[in-house]
């Protein structure tokens, strides 16, 4: 204690004696303005989005209330607007998404990490990141002219028949749907799992590795039981860049999901998503009431995926503590 | 016993028991492990040339030497930990009691000669779960608990940990971190137990407990331990090897090797004047 009170007399007016002008231009200052500007500029454009959408779906708060997360009619005509079929849509098609591509993508991720030699694993990244950089329209055009044909002659009719009793597979198979665009958006968000779950296992130490070989682990015991464990925080966060991409989702949605309002329990059946219907409609909406329901779909997105982040922090939060290695470096 | 195992140490004898009637002689029943005419390679480039010697059994065992001198290589090869790294390549022959550990499954082989690393590398784990790992992945034949208490105790951490065996290991200073991991490497009951630096990123305190350990670890088992610190090699090890650019120079009885080293290269690292 004595030596600490001797200590900061003295340090104190060394650092006061600096004023702010040398220190502008020694750069410290200007440093700090800039890159505090920088980063106040993320909060200022998530403010003025959540203020825009707010003001601009003022009508359809008002006249729809409540109302518009539990109806399901969207009728431009009569101006009935609900959002519930496209919230579902929404819901229904990241779910799917994510149920193929998160077994799929951390599985290759974890052969290209730890089992494939490392020419076969690079050669393979530059794939990866160049899949991850492709349009979405692209992904939509294969859809369309790929994946919903097959869906439509292959897929669906053996999913009714083997296991149509389930009130998932059950309806008309059109080809396009919840079920194709669930596809068609795996397709798309694999390669962020891959790529980002790839890096967080390279980046588990060595030591952990050896650690595990050491006490007479096999290699798979090493890799499952250790190095995945400890990379768990940065794969669920893979895993959720991947859910924000396909709640997001847009253009390729829109051209397999099948356009229709439409609550089924069948996943054969053909559906909407939020940023499908804005999409579609925004620049043909002629009532203002219209418009502004398309807006307030937009704010609904909007904090539905502010909820979801949220949810995914707290798992994080919540698996680190429990043990993975990257929540304690 | 020190005595008679003396002859077969020394380096300017004929290397040791490589032939079959030679496994049998008495000398040869004290070594746990026998390295002869080991030649390592990281691809093209040869790190440890014609390296031959014995660990004797319940001993310490050091090596010793400048870094870069193969004395880390040397070790990864007794549990062929040096086969995680590509390219890398050995020819020669290793005995773990008298069988070749290169014909033998890997996995069987590292539970046998067990290793603790330069840097404390506790799983993200709890304490207990962190000395039961490898309980559970080769099963045990004690129940567990059983099995982790006995193994903190011979690690000398179990009156610190005792109280709060479900706490992250990670919560642990470096130096119970350290003890941990050799907890965690005794409880699947190695016979070999390597050490390949493991104080040096400890505080002196640490190092002592450490160090301390080791000398009444060896009742349970063999241990052999890499070192860049002569003081050290000198206070825990019965036996000392010193190698220098990849080739094993002196390899005797500890007090020997640094009171009347029989190589002038020895003599100088020894005295500070190079490494």
């Amino acid at each position: 204690m004595a030596t600490t009170t001797t200590i900061v007399p003295s340090a104190g007016p060394v650092a006061g004696s600096r004023s702010f002008l040398s220190r502008l231009r020694e750069g410290d200052e200007i440093a700090r303005m800039f890159t505090f500007l920088f980063a106040a500029s993320v909060v200022l454009i998530t403010v003025l989005l959540v203020f825009e959408l707010w003001q601009g779906s003022v009508l359809s708060r008002h006249k729809f209330g409540f109302n518009f997360f539990r109806t399901s009619v969207w009728d431009p005509i009569f101006e009935q607007f609900g959002a519930l079929p496209f919230i579902y849509g929404t819901l229904v098609t990241a779910a799917i998404a994510l149920l193929i591509a998160v077994p799929l993508g951390i599985g290759a991720a974890i052969f290209l990490a730890e089992l494939a030699p490392a020419r076969v694993s690079d050669t393979l990244e530059f794939f990866i990141d160049l899949l991850a950089a492709v349009p979405s329209v692209i992904y939509g055009v294969l859809g369309i002219f790929i994946v919903v044909p097959l869906m439509r002659q292959y897929v669906q009719p053996a999913l009714k028949l083997s296991l149509g009793f389930l009130p998932l597979f059950q309806g008309p198979a059109y080809g396009v749907g919840f079920l194709t665009a669930g596809v068609v958006l795996a397709i798309m968000v694999i390669p962020y799992i891959i790529s980002v779950s790839r890096e967080v296992l390279l980046s588990v130490p060595r030591d952990q590795r050896e650690a595990a070989l050491s006490l007479g682990a096999t290699r798979w015991e090493s890799t499952w039981k250790v190095v995945v464990p400890f990379a768990r925080a940065g794969i669920f966060g893979s895993i959720f860049l991947a859910l924000a991409r396909a709640l997001g989702e847009t253009m390729a949605v829109t051209m397999v999901v099948g356009n229709t309002p439409m609550i089924s329990s069948s996943l054969l059946s053909p559906g909407y998503s939020i940023a499908a219907v804005i999409a579609n409609e925004f620049t043909e909406a002629t009532g203002q009431l219209h418009t502004q329901s398309l807006i307030e779909l937009g704010l609904v997105l909007f904090i539905l995926t502010f909820i979801l982040n949220g949810f995914a922090r707290l798992l994080i939060v919540a698996t680190s503590k429990r043990g993975s290695g990257m929540g304690h470096v | 016993m020190q005595a008679s195992v003396r002859p077969a140490l020394s380096v300017n004898l004929p290397p040791i028991v490589t032939s079959a009637a030679a496994r049998e002689t008495p000398e040869a029943l004290a070594m746990r492990m026998t390295i002869s005419k080991l030649d390592f390679f990281y691809g093209a480039k040869q790190t440890l040339f014609d390296v031959s010697m014995g660990i004797a059994t319940n001993k310490v065992t050091s090596l010793i030497g400048p870094s870069g001198c193969g004395k880390s290589t040397l070790l990864r090869t007794l549990n062929r930990m040096h086969e995680t790294v590509r390219g890398a390549q050995l020819r020669g022959e290793i005995l773990l009691d008298g069988q070749s550990i290169l014909a033998q499954d890997v996995t069987a082989l590292r539970r046998r000669v067990g290793m603790v690393f330069q840097r404390p590398n506790p799983f993200p784990k709890s304490i207990f779960d962190n000395v039961a790992y490898g309980l559970r992945i080769n099963g045990s034949k004690v129940p567990i608990s059983e099995a982790v208490e006995k193994s903190l105790r011979h690690a000398a951490l179990w009156d610190e940990v005792k109280d709060h065996l479900h706490k992250s290991a990670y919560e642990l200073s470096g130096g119970q971190q350290q003890r941990l991991c050799i907890a965690r490497a005794l409880a699947v009951e190695p016979e070999v137990l390597l050490l390949d630096e493991p104080c040096s990123a400890l505080d002196p305190i640490s190092t002592a407990k450490i160090e301390e350990l080791l000398v009444q670890l060896k009742d349970i088992c063999t241990i052999t331990i890499v070192t860049h610190n002569m003081q050290q090699a000198a206070r825990v090890s019965d036996f000392t090897a010193f190698l220098l650019v990849g080739q094993l120079i002196e390899f005797s009885p500890t007090p020997q090797l640094f009171t009347t080293p029989g190589d002038p290269r020895t003599e100088a690292y020894i005295t500070g004047r190079f490494g």
